[in-house]
C-alpha cells in the first residue's frame, strides 16, 4: 500500500490535491478499477447497460442517481457480491488493479477480503463487540496471536472513532449500540482485514444528522490510506466528501420494454454538480428530477 | 374543560371531543373473543385428557410408582411385578436412536437446501417431496421398517429389534427435521451472510460462524418436537415388530446386546396392550393410563430439554 500523503491541514491537502490532478486528471491516481461496458443481468432482466468509468486510488468516488438505476448493482460487482445471487451474471470488464476479478481463476473470498463492504443496514453480527472486529481477522488467517489480534481490534476501533466509546464494554453484544455506533463497528470490521478498497451501500441513510457527520468525517480521514467507493442517495453528501461522482439513471430500454440502469455521467464532482455535460445531469443535481 | 381551554380555539375543542368519545369497536371485541374461546377449547380438551389419565391411574402412582417404572409386562394386572421397564428401556434407545440419525442427516440436509442447492426445478421438486414424506401415515413407514429394516437388512439391525424399529422412526421423522432446519436456516438475516462475506469469509466458515449459531434455537427446537412426536408412534413399531404378550428379557438401560435382540418393548405399544388387555381383565385399564402418565412425562422431559437448549442457544446468539 501506498504511504499516506503529508499531513498538511485538510483543506490545503484538498486543494492540492484537486489543483494536480484538474491539471492532469489521470496522471496522479493510480486506477484502481477500470470498468468498460459493464453489463449485469438478473435472469434475463438487464440491471446496468454497458457502463465504462474508472476509479482512482484514495479517492472517494461517489454513485448517485434515482432509485432502481443500478449504483448498487455496480458497487456489488466490484467484490462480487452479486455472486450470492444466483441469477446475477456480469459481463463486460471489470479490472481490479489490472486483475480481472470475473475471470474463473480469481477466488471471490479473496477478492472480498481485498475489497471491504458497508452495507446500508448496519449488520453488526450478534456477537460481542471484540468478536465482531476480530472475525474478519481469525477467518482470513491474519493474526496468529492473541495479542495480534487485540491489537488489530483497537487499531480498527480507532480508526473508525468508536474505541472511546466502547474500549470499557469490549465484551458486550454489538447489538446494543446505537445506529451510528453499529455503523462504524461495521466501518472497524470492514478495514480491520486491512482491504484496499471500502465499498459502501448508502452507509448512512439509517443515521441521523450527527451520526452521518461523523461517519462523513471519519471517510476524509481514511481515504488517504484507502479508496472509497460510495453509493448514496444523498446529493449534498456526494458533493461534500467525494472527489469524483458517477451519475445513473434508469433508461426505458426499448427492445426489451424494460428498465436499465446507465451511466450517464462520469467526472470530478465539482464539474457533475457546477457544470455536467448531460442535461439529465443537471435536471437531477438541481432537484428537477428524481 | 380545562384542557380545551388551555388550547383555546374551536378546532382543538372539536379534537379533544372527538378524542374522549371512547367509541366501542364491536367487531374488535367479538374477534377477540373467538379467539380466546378457540384457545379455551383447546386447553379444556388438553386438560381433560390429563385429568381422566391421572384420574384413572391414581392408585397405581400413588401405590406404587417405583414398582410400576421397575416392573415387567405380565399376563395378569394384579401381579406386583407389572411395570414398563422393558417399553421404557425400548422407548429410550429408539429415541436415541432418532436422535443419532434423523439430526444430523436431517440438519445436513436442511443446510444443503438452503446453502448449496441450485435454486432449479430439480431443488424445488426434492424440496416438494420432503413436504409430502412428512405427511405421509406412520404405518407406510412401518412398512418400509418392516420390509427393509426387519427383513432384508435383519443380519445387521437383529429383526424385530430396537435398532430396527429406532431407525424405522429416525426416517419417520427426517422430513420434519429437515422442514423445521430449513426454516431455521431461512430466517438467517441476509445481512448477517453478506457481512460475513464481506471480510473474506468462505461459504463454509460463514456458514459455521453466521448460520448454523444464528439458527441452532429453531433447528433444536424444532427437531426435538419432532423426536417428541416420533416416539408418540405406535402404529410402525407394531409392524416392526414390538412384541406384544410376554417378553422374555428384561434388559436394563445401559445393556447395549439389548439393542439388536429379536424382542423389544415401547411405551405406545405397551399402552396399546394394555388397553387390549383391560376387555378381560379390567385392572389393565388402570396400567395403561398409568403408562400413558410415564409417557407424557418423558415427553415433557424431553420438550424441556428442547427449551433449555434453545434458551441456550439464543443467550449465545446475543
Amino acid at each position: 500500500m501506498e504511504q499516506a500523503e503529508p499531513e498538511a491541514s485538510p483543506r490545503l491537502g484538498l486543494d492540492l490535491d484537486r489543483a494536480v490532478q484538474a491539471a492532469a486528471p489521470d496522471a496522479v491516481g493510480d486506477a484502481v478499477f477500470e470498468v468498460e461496458d459493464l453489463n449485469v443481468y438478473y435472469g434475463d432482466f438487464r440491471a446496468v447497460q454497458d457502463a465504462s468509468f474508472t476509479v482512482y486510488k484514495h479517492e472517494i468516488t461517489a454513485m448517485i442517481g434515482p432509485s432502481g438505476c443500478g449504483k448498487t448493482t455496480v458497487l456489488r460487482c466490484f467484490n462480487r457480491m452479486n455472486d450470492l445471487i444466483p441469477t446475477a451474471r456480469v459481463e463486460g470488464r471489470l479490472d481490479f488493479q489490472k486483475v480481472p476479478i470475473y475471470d474463473p481463476r480469481v477466488d471471490p473470498v479473496e477478492v472480498r477480503r481485498r475489497i471491504g463492504m458497508v452495507f446500508q443496514k448496519p449488520n453488526p453480527f450478534p456477537k460481542s463487540i471484540y468478536d465482531n472486529i476480530a472475525f474478519g481477522p481469525r477467518v482470513t488467517g491474519m493474526a496468529k496471536k492473541k495479542s495480534d489480534l487485540d491489537d488489530i481490534v483497537e487499531r480498527s476501533l480507532n480508526r473508525a472513532a468508536l474505541w472511546d466509546e466502547v474500549n470499557d464494554r469490549m465484551k458486550d453484544s454489538a447489538l446494543g449500540l446505537s445506529g451510528g455506533q453499529q455503523q462504524r463497528l461495521c466501518i472497524a470490521r470492514a478495514i480491520a482485514v486491512d482491504p484496499d478498497v471500502l465499498l459502501m451501500d448508502e452507509p448512512c441513510s439509517a443515521l441521523d444528522p450527527i451520526a452521518t457527520a461523523r461517519i462523513e468525517d471519519l471517510m476524509q480521514e481514511i481515504k488517504n490510506d484507502y479508496t472509497i467507493v460510495i453509493v448514496t442517495h444523498n446529493m449534498q453528501q456526494a458533493a461534500r466528501i467525494s472527489n469524483r461522482t458517477a451519475f445513473f439513471t434508469a433508461q426505458l430500454d426499448s427492445t426489451t420494454d424494460q428498465r436499465c440502469g446507465l451511466l450517464v455521467e462520469y467526472d470530478r464532482t465539482e464539474t457533475i454538480f457546477s457544470n455536467p455535460s448531460d442535461e439529465r445531469t443537471e435536471n437531477y443535481v438541481t432537484g428537477r428530477f428524481g | 374543560m380545562a384542557k380545551a381551554r388551555l388550547i383555546g380555539d374551536r378546532t382543538s375543542k372539536v379534537m379533544v371531543q372527538a378524542m374522549e368519545r371512547r367509541a366501542t369497536d364491536v367487531r374488535g371485541r367479538v374477534f377477540q373473543i373467538t379467539l380466546l374461546t378457540t384457545l379455551l377449547i383447546s386447553l379444556f380438551i388438553l386438560g381433560v385428557l390429563i385429568v381422566d389419565v391421572v384420574v384413572d391411574s391414581w392408585g397405581v402412582l400413588t401405590g406404587r410408582p417405583g414398582g410400576f417404572l421397575a416392573g415387567t409386562m405380565r399376563s395378569l394386572s394384579d401381579d406386583p411385578k407389572l411395570g414398563v421397564h422393558q417399553a421404557l428401556v425400548g422407548t429410550f434407545w429408539i429415541a436415541v436412536f432418532v436422535a443419532v440419525l434423523a439430526f444430523p442427516i436431517g440438519i445436513g440436509a436442511a443446510i444443503w437446501l438452503e446453502e448449496y442447492a441450485l435454486k432449479n426445478r430439480f431443488t424445488r421438486f426434492i424440496e416438494l417431496n420432503i413436504r409430502n414424506l412428512a405427511g405421509v401415515p406412520s404405518i407406510v413407514y412401518g412398512l418400509l421398517g418392516l420390509f427393509l429394516f426387519v427383513k432384508s437388512l435383519g443380519d445387521l439391525t437383529g429383526g424385530k429389534s430396537i435398532a430396527a424399529a429406532g431407525i424405522t422412526l429416525a426416517i419417520l421423522v427426517l422430513p420434519i427435521v429437515i422442514i423445521t432446519a430449513q426454516e431455521a436456516i431461512r430466517a438467517v438475516p441476509q445481512g448477517l451472510k453478506e457481512g460475513a462475506y464481506g471480510v473474506g469469509a468462505t461459504k463454509w466458515t460463514m456458514i459455521r460462524s453466521q448460520v448454523l449459531p444464528y439458527a441452532a434455537p429453531g433447528i433444536f427446537t424444532g427437531t426435538l418436537l419432532s423426536m417428541s412426536r416420533g416416539i408418540g408412534e405406535a402404529a410402525p413399531l407394531l409392524l416392526v415388530g414390538a412384541v406384544t404378550g410376554r417378553l422374555g428379557s428384561n434388559p436394563s438401560f445401559f445393556d447395549l446386546s439389548a439393542i439388536n435382540a429379536e424382542a423389544f418393548m415401547a411405551m405406545p405399544v405397551i399402552i396399546v396392550e394394555w388397553v387390549q388387555n383391560s376387555g378381560r381383565d379390567p385392572g389393565f385399564a388402570e396400567a395403561a393410563a398409568a403408562a400413558i402418565v410415564v409417557l407424557l412425562v418423558f415427553v415433557i422431559l424431553m420438550n424441556a430439554a428442547a427449551i433449555f437448549l434453545r434458551n441456550h442457544f439464543e443467550k449465545k446468539r446475543g
